[in-house]
């Protein structure tokens, strides 16, 4: 199966590791990531100003590269897949926003939000099946107990997003329980982390860190994996004892092609 | 051809006011089949009608036409003019020029030719009328009433009142319902319990009431007055007729790690069990995912203690028919799943606990014997936080919540709190609101008084998250009045989740054609003027199947649904609408349209033989339609494709000669 593939600015430097084990999990499950041409900032944020329409142009390339493909987009930074699901939505939704962005892409033809987006959770548990990621996996990772972390953009808004339920997920669960580990569940798993508080006032982001990080700990849990690099970003910078590292990382451990990647 | 006079009606000036009735009577004269036409300034006084049936008798008059004021006021009062003057009731017609004509018109030129085209229309009309005579069909003088909580027992008994034979189905093992689960019952906090049970025992103890506990409708036939209904006895394994009750079985049954349904699952039952101690009937019951000598034939403990030799482990479900005249619903409610309300963490800590698992901790027959404890460590909570509106006035979650209002949430918070204060006044406890909905007589008060006497605080906002630390539930929330996040270290959280129908409303609502809104509340026939009875004629609303409602309410409606069954048994005969739809076997070529959109399930099937052209026999499949089902409304004349559907009083030939008047 190929798929488009939206990295994202931060996965190209600060979080390497997030794009990197996606690649390297992906071929061992059939999957290819086609790396959009010519990609471009997601635009960081989905505004909801009705008359902004420059920022989330970007991510209407992308969809309508993919949708020029007739493959679904898949992203695996949190943040990306809100804005670029977000925008699609709108597309489909708004017919004011979605013809005065089709004044833009004049040149680039016309986009309606035909594509379909993916997370690449979504991909694992929608188009792979976590059934087929357990006969895959080659190291188990039996006896350990790891937190899901999802932050706030992830699943929301549920009626954008249409992932999960969002006060009460389970996809991640699902992940760590067919790579063979013990879910934790803990309340604050879907608490925001403190975002881009943490430029401004980087200690009211360390309280909510450490809290979702106490409560996971309390809870039982070994590790904490997450999908979003300012996520990883806060939870660490607040001083997390314990490892926080990304779904994608977790995953080529157990299909065992983290070592090749190190090598 | 139709003798046809025509009356047209002053009504005082409500009508000569802005329209010309001379002009009216006069241009009327001149339609096809008409003989007589007069004006009078009221037509309804007694002088009117007089003059109705004097002309009847003096020009041999076969059909009359009043133009007059709506149908909905005096069609009635006509008819019985013409039936006393020896015309079928069904040859008037009435050209409303009130409502819809003289008091919609300013100018009398508008008016009175917009009067001489609807009288023209309804003389149209009536030249095709035929005389319609009412079907009759016998009453079945028994009501079933399906549920047996406070809704269905009150409604039982008043049917038995008045001297007629009930029988309540219930599915649960006992009736008593949610009221007996309750502890305090607000507005007087009179203990459930002790209202209910005496009412319980008056059920079993009229010998008009038959109870069929453990037990489910699973199909109902027929019509208003003679309803054909099956129902299925739940093998409960215990010989109800010798089981006296006396519960050696449940203390000596091996399997006591059972959870208790009626506590919640906050404590254990054993595999046969009687749910409480006032259990209607007090029977017991096995439970056969359970027991042992049902599974695997390991066990019979039982039935080695019975005394009276009550224990049949090879019982079978039995199937009873029974027929009904009329049939009442009143199959509650439930409050809603809690588990995708994560936020509250009710699946995480055993110390967030629904309303009704309040009521089941501070209840005397409870887990806890009625001391206020934390289900986990059985510790008193200092502090306790009520969550109200949980799954309610749920606009932007209306996936996992519901968008209605619940009710009786407010109240029973209200009564939560105040009595925990009362009996534990060292304990702090919170109430978080959206609005305080407290009407009711005596209701607001109460209230106040939780508020003003016994210090509770009520907070206007809502509670974002619960999340278990340690022995605490840290509660974070929001006060909407004081700008500012709270954050509270509670022992208990109580959530008060939204109530929806039973899931047995929605496939008995199926069975008896009776409508259900989006909510699965079944639909009154009107929201005001009819608010116990269901759109489908014989069937009766009762209690929280029709939406929330606190007892006080429910006993209400309760016995307005029996007052309504009792008018209905209280006859004989029933006397049908004669405006009913009727098929052109001829013309059916059996397609199953009108079937399918009619909301009343007044049509069925039947293969017929039919002489062809050919001097042959076929057999085909015709429409039938069931007069006494049949409500009239004309979606499957609409629906038939091939016009074989026609409704009398009704006709398709009608209608268009009424349009065709209007047109020409």
């Amino acid at each position: 199966m190929k798929v488009s593939y939206f990295p994202g600015c931060t996965l190209k430097n600060k979080a390497k590791d997030l794009d990197m084990y996606a690649y390297k999990s992906a071929e061992v499950l059939g999957v290819t990531l086609e790396e959009i041409e010519n990609w471009q900032c997601c635009g960081g944020v989905f505004t909801t100003a009705n008359d902004e329409v420059a920022t989330k142009l970007s991510s209407i390339r992308a969809l309508k590269y993919a949708g020029d493909k007739e493959q679904p987009l898949v992203t695996v930074c949190s943040a990306c897949h809100n804005v670029i699901k977000q925008t699609n939505h709108a597309m489909q939704t708004n017919s004011a926003f979605a013809d005065k962005v089709n004044r833009y892409m004049a040149a680039d033809g016309s986009y309606k939000g035909e594509t379909e987006v993916y997370h690449y959770l979504e991909m694992l548990r929608d188009l792979v099946g976590f059934d087929v990621i357990k006969e895959k996996v080659v190291n188990t990772l039996k006896g350990k107990k790891i937190a899901a972390y999802y932050g706030c953009l992830l699943l929301r808004p549920n009626k954008v997003m249409r992932m999960d339920d969002p006060e009460n997920p389970t996809i991640m669960e699902d992940l760590i329980k067919s790579l063979g580990a013990d879910a934790v569940v803990y309340a604050k798993r879907n608490e925001c982390c403190g975002g881009y508080i943490s430029l401004e006032s980087p200690d009211a982001a360390k309280k909510n860190s450490i809290a979702i990080i106490e409560n996971a700990k309390v809870n039982g849990a070994q590790m904490i994996i997450t999908a979003c690099p300012l996520c990883k970003y806060n939870l660490e910078k607040c001083g997390a004892d314990i490892p926080v590292v990304y779904f994608t990382e977790l995953l080529a451990e157990a299909l065992g092609v983290k070592e090749d990647t190190n090598a | 051809m139709q003798r046809v006079g025509v009356f047209v009606c002053w009504c005082g000036s409500n009508i000569a006011g802005t329209v010309d009735v001379e002009a009216v009577s006069e241009a009327l004269k001149s339609e096809p089949g008409v003989v007589f036409s007069t004006n009078y300034q009221y037509m309804c006084s007694q002088a009117g009608q007089d003059m109705i049936k004097d002309a009847v008798k003096e020009h041999n008059l076969t059909g009359i036409v009043v133009c007059s004021c709506s149908p909905r006021m005096h069609e009635a009062t006509f008819r019985k003019t013409a039936a006393a003057a020896g015309l079928n009731p069904y040859m008037v017609e009435i050209a409303n020029i009130r409502e819809q004509c003289s008091w919609v018109h300013k100018d009398v030129l508008t008016g009175t030719e917009k009067a001489i085209i609807l009288g023209k229309a309804a003389v149209a009309k009536v030249n095709l009328n035929t005389p319609l005579i009412p079907g009759e069909s016998p009453v079945t003088k028994r009501a079933l009433v399906i549920g047996g909580g406070i809704a269905g027992i009150q409604t039982a008994l008043d049917i038995a009142d008045a001297g007629f034979e009930v029988d309540i189905v219930e599915k649960k093992p006992t009736i008593g319902g949610k009221m007996a689960q309750l502890d305090k019952t607000f507005p007087t906090l009179d203990c459930a319990a002790c209202i209910l049970t005496p009412k319980m025992v008056d059920v079993a103890q009229n010998e008009k009431i038959r109870i069929f506990s453990y037990s489910e409708v699973t199909e109902v036939q027929g019509f208003v007055g003679n309803f054909d209904v099956t129902i299925k006895k739940n093998a409960r394994y215990v010989k109800e007729e010798i089981c006296t009750g006396c519960g050696a079985c449940v203390e000596k049954c091996p399997m006591k790690k059972i959870p208790n349904e009626f506590n919640l699952g906050m404590d254990n039952r054993s595999a046969i069990y009687i749910p409480f101690a006032q259990a209607v009937p007090k029977v017991a019951t096995i439970d056969p995912n359970a027991c042992n000598m049902l599974k695997n034939g390991k066990c019979g403990v039982c039935s080695k203690v019975c005394a009276a030799g009550a224990i049949d482990y090879t019982q079978k479900d039995e199937y009873i028919n029974e027929k009904y005249g009329a049939i009442v619903v009143a199959t509650g409610f439930n409050p809603i799943s809690m588990d995708k309300f994560d936020e509250f963490a009710y699946n995480q800590s055993k110390d967030v606990i629904t309303s009704l698992e309040f009521e089941r901790l501070t209840n005397a027959a409870g887990p806890s014997a009625g001391k206020l404890v934390r289900p986990s460590d059985g510790k008193h909570p200092h502090t306790i936080v009520f969550v109200q509106c949980v799954g309610s006035r749920c606009e932007s979650c209306a996936e996992k919540g519901k968008e209605y209002c619940s009710k009786i949430c407010c109240m029973y918070t209200a009564k939560h709190a105040m009595l925990t204060r009362d009996k534990y006044p060292d304990t702090e406890v919170y109430v978080f609101y959206i609005d305080v909905r407290t009407p009711g007589k005596n209701f607001d008060e109460f209230y106040r008084r939780a508020v003003e006497e016994y210090g509770v605080k009520y907070v206007k906002g809502m509670v974002g998250k619960v999340t278990p630390e340690g022995d605490k539930l840290k509660v974070q929330a929001s006060d909407l009045i004081a700008n500012k996040q709270l954050h509270i270290d509670a022992d208990l959280v109580v959530l008060a989740a939204a109530i929806e129908p039973d899931k047995s409303a929605r496939p008995l609502a199926t069975m008896l054609t009776a409508s259900m809104d989006t909510n699965d509340f079944f639909t009154e026939a009107h929201p005001k003027l009819r608010p116990v009875e269901s759109p489908t004629a014989g069937v009766f609303l009762s209690g929280a199947c029709q939406g929330p409602k606190d007892i006080p309410e429910t006993v209400s409606q309760a016995g307005a649904a029996a007052s309504k069954v009792i008018g209905l048994l209280a006859k004989d005969k029933l006397t049908g609408n004669p405006c009913v739809a009727n098929s052109n076997e001829l013309m059916c070529n059996g397609c199953s349209s009108c079937a399918n959109v009619c909301p009343y399930g007044a049509i069925s099937y039947e293969d017929k033989e039919f002489r062809m052209p050919d001097r042959t026999t076929k057999v085909r499949r015709v429409a039938v339609v069931n007069p006494a089902v049949c409500q009239g409304c004309g979606a499957c004349t609409v629906a038939c494709p091939s016009g074989a559907m026609d409704l009398k009083g009704f006709a398709n030939s009608q209608i268009m000669a009424e349009v065709d008047a209007i047109c020409k």
